[in-house]
């Protein structure tokens, strides 16, 4: 689960990471009230779910309260595309209006998970405020790494040592180490899967600041924290993917327009997959779990046929344990709801599939069977060409 | 031959009393299973389905001889059930649960790690030794005995494997899905390992999906010590990045994890790699014929 960084921002400094003074504001008028406050002198920052804003005109330094009226009054509701949301980009509902700062030096910090060693790590970084991926590339020898040992814990002269590689020394350098500290600390409190520190600052007047920060919540961790529903911002996601959460499906929408409905992620993607080799587009991505259940079949269906982009439908269950014959019915009881017109196609695998199929062939859709799964795929593709 | 489990496995269930605890124990034993005990603390003393309930592991342990887990405690005791099962001594431990909070995961996983307990999973289908013995979810009638060895981070998709697998009279030794999470225990090397020295496994079948680096640690496992053969499919090509495909594991980041990275590693390892999900059990026998 992501949040936006403003919230990030609010959840580090509650751990004594400093943060530059600044208010979060929803209307051109707050934000010019705002950066009067401010002194005139401010950064506006759009606020989206994604990374790669500056580049994509959505961070702007502004000189008085006029001008930051002006460039919130073209960012809000402006669909902001960067390197990191694809084309169709992401809504500015929020943004965040910030204090300028004389910067002496910029570094990179994170803590994230490696799956390699199955610990968080902390990363750091003395190529502050650029990509981590690019320096990684370029000057791996730039980059710092800690496993940390859970048993142990984040202890101070490690967090130490990383400050000094960082070319920290001094009162500063302290700074930093209690700084690496409640950032670990704030991982594990918070269930968090990343927290990005980008750039850490050091500013002139010797001050350690997060001036960029994102924070993303593991999501199996959520049912631990009450207030973290509330904190989402809904206008960042596609309203099918909420739609799809609620009856905890797992649904992404893509660009084409097959929509997909199969039980497992594995064979789901390996699916899309198959209806790529064979000239299909898929229109998304849906998982209704492993063992697929009549109500997730009928709850999925109708968020497929919910997406006006879906010409036709792939279903694609195996089923093992699940009868297949309930899990037609749930099908055909969807589409009939709903009053599907579309082609379909299903394949199903599994205990009283022959019942399953002859339910399918009854039922009056315009419905047909594939065998296997590359037999599936083809007739999708076919009846898609015909209609 | 086989890897992990066979006919004489003892097998207790944690979580044998929630709905599908008890449901896949009833699928498990009829497929010839020996369920010897089941865990709920608190229920201790009753008999579920004639199986004894016990309030720990320990205590399980001590009355039966069980000696693997099957664990099916939902998320919030998941981690806690895999280090019960770890102090306990078992042999080892197969966790179904999808969902366990990665924080948990890490403590449970670095204590496992120290002790004499395997653990595979979590967010995995099981393990399956085809006419012997079926640890977990997978339905039994698409498996077959045999010889080739499949692991898998995936479900479903393995069961479309096994099922391609059978079609064309491929019978499988033993079957293991090792979980779709970021933090699973036995990864691809650890269960390759025991296939390249089950005498039972001729060749391996291996399913993995776009997300992390594992494939490509075994890809570099295979080339250097692997004495079978090795096909394999790559789920996710398709994927767009950036976008959690379902499993905890299964996205690409900062440029990582692609299928197209993961298919040229495996390749030039010397895998033979199937392009096509529709076409693993032909993969299969084209790496058994080179």
């Amino acid at each position: 689960m992501n949040i936006h960084e403003y919230q990030a921002k609010e959840i580090l400094s509650t751990y004594g990471i400093p943060v530059p003074r600044n208010r979060v504001a929803l209307t051109a008028d707050q934000v010019e009230r705002a950066a009067k406050m401010m002194g005139g002198h401010c950064v506006v920052k759009a606020q989206i779910y994604a990374g790669g804003r500056g580049k994509a005109g959505g961070v702007k330094l502004v000189h008085h309260p006029e001008q930051a009226s002006d460039v919130a009054k073209e960012l809000f509701g402006k669909r902001l595309v960067t390197k990191q949301t694809g084309p169709e980009g992401l809504k500015v509902r929020r943004i965040l209006v910030e204090e300028t700062v004389e910067i002496a030096r910029e570094f990179y910090l994170s803590i994230t998970l490696d799956r390699e060693t199955s610990r968080y790590c902390l990363i750091a970084s003395a190529e502050g405020g650029m990509d981590i991926e690019e320096v990684a590339q370029k000057s791996p020898d730039k980059i710092h790494v800690l496993t940390i040992d859970p048993f142990t814990g984040l202890r101070t002269y490690q967090a130490r040592k990383i400050a000094l590689a960082l070319g920290l020394s001094g009162a500063v350098c302290e700074d930093c180490v209690e700084l690496i500290l409640n950032t670990y600390k704030c991982c594990l409190e918070r269930d968090c899967s990343l927290i990005e520190i980008n750039p850490l600052v050091v500013t002139r007047a010797g001050w350690l600041l997060a001036m960029d920060a994102k924070i993303s919540f593991d999501d199996n961790a959520v049912y631990r924290h009450r207030e973290y529903p509330d904190m989402m911002d809904y206008s960042q996601l596609d309203p099918l993917e909420i739609t799809a959460g609620k009856y905890d499906l797992a649904y992404i929408k893509l660009t084409g327009n097959i929509g997909c409905m199969v039980n497992g992620a594995g064979l789901a993607m390996a699916t899309l997959d198959v209806l790529k080799e064979f000239g299909g587009e898929p229109a998304n991505f849906l998982d209704v779990g492993g063992g697929a259940t009549r109500e997730k079949v009928a709850e999925a269906f109708k968020i497929i046929l919910q997406d006006s982009d879906v010409k036709a439908v792939f279903v694609n269950i195996f089923g093992g344990i699940m009868r297949c014959d309930v899990i037609a019915q749930g099908i055909i009881e969807a589409a009939n709801e709903v009053h599907c017109p579309l082609p379909i196609v299903v394949r199903m695998d599994g205990s009283n599939v022959e019942d399953g199929k002859k339910l399918l062939l009854e039922s009056g859709l315009n419905v047909q069977i594939g065998d296997n799964l590359g037999d599936g795929a083809q007739k999708i593709v076919a009846m898609l060409a015909k209609a | 031959m086989s890897i992990l489990i066979n006919k004489d496995s003892k097998i207790l269930v944690q979580g044998i009393t929630g709905k599908s605890g008890l449901f896949h124990t009833q699928q498990c034993r009829a497929y010839g299973s020996q369920i010897v005990a089941g865990v709920t603390p608190g229920k201790g003393g009753i008999h579920i389905e004639g199986i004894p309930v016990f309030n720990t592991v320990a205590e399980a342990v001590q009355y039966t001889g069980a000696t693997i887990s099957m664990i099916f405690v939902p998320p919030p005791g998941a981690a806690d059930a895999i280090l019960e099962s770890c102090e306990a001594g078992l042999e080892l431990a197969v966790c179904i649960t999808e969902g366990i909070p990665v924080r948990d995961m890490v403590i449970a996983r670095a204590v496992q790690a120290q002790s004499k307990t395997l653990l595979v999973g979590p967010n995995c289908p099981g393990i399956i030794t085809p006419g012997q013995c079926k640890l977990g979810i997978m339905p039994g009638y698409i498996h077959t005995p045999g010889k080739i060895g499949v692991v898998s981070r995936s479900g479903t998709l393995t069961y479309e494997a096994v099922k391609q697998l059978t079609d064309i009279g491929l019978g499988q030794s033993t079957c293991v899905g090792i979980g779709g999470d970021p933090i699973i225990g036995m990864k691809y090397i650890d269960v390759l390992k025991m296939f390249n020295e089950d005498p039972g496994t001729e060749a391996v079948f291996m399913i993995g999906e776009i997300g992390g680096g594992a494939e490509e640690e075994a890809a570099h496992w295979i080339k250097e010590n692997m004495k079978k053969p090795v096909a394999a499919f790559i789920a996710g090509s398709t994927a767009p990045p950036g976008k959690r495909m379902g499993h905890a594991g299964a996205i690409i980041t900062g440029g990582k994890g692609k299928a197209e990275d993961k298919i040229r590693t495996l390749q030039e390892c010397g895998v033979t790699v199937s392009t096509s999900p529709t076409r693993m059990g032909e993969a299969m026998a084209a790496a058994l014929k080179k």
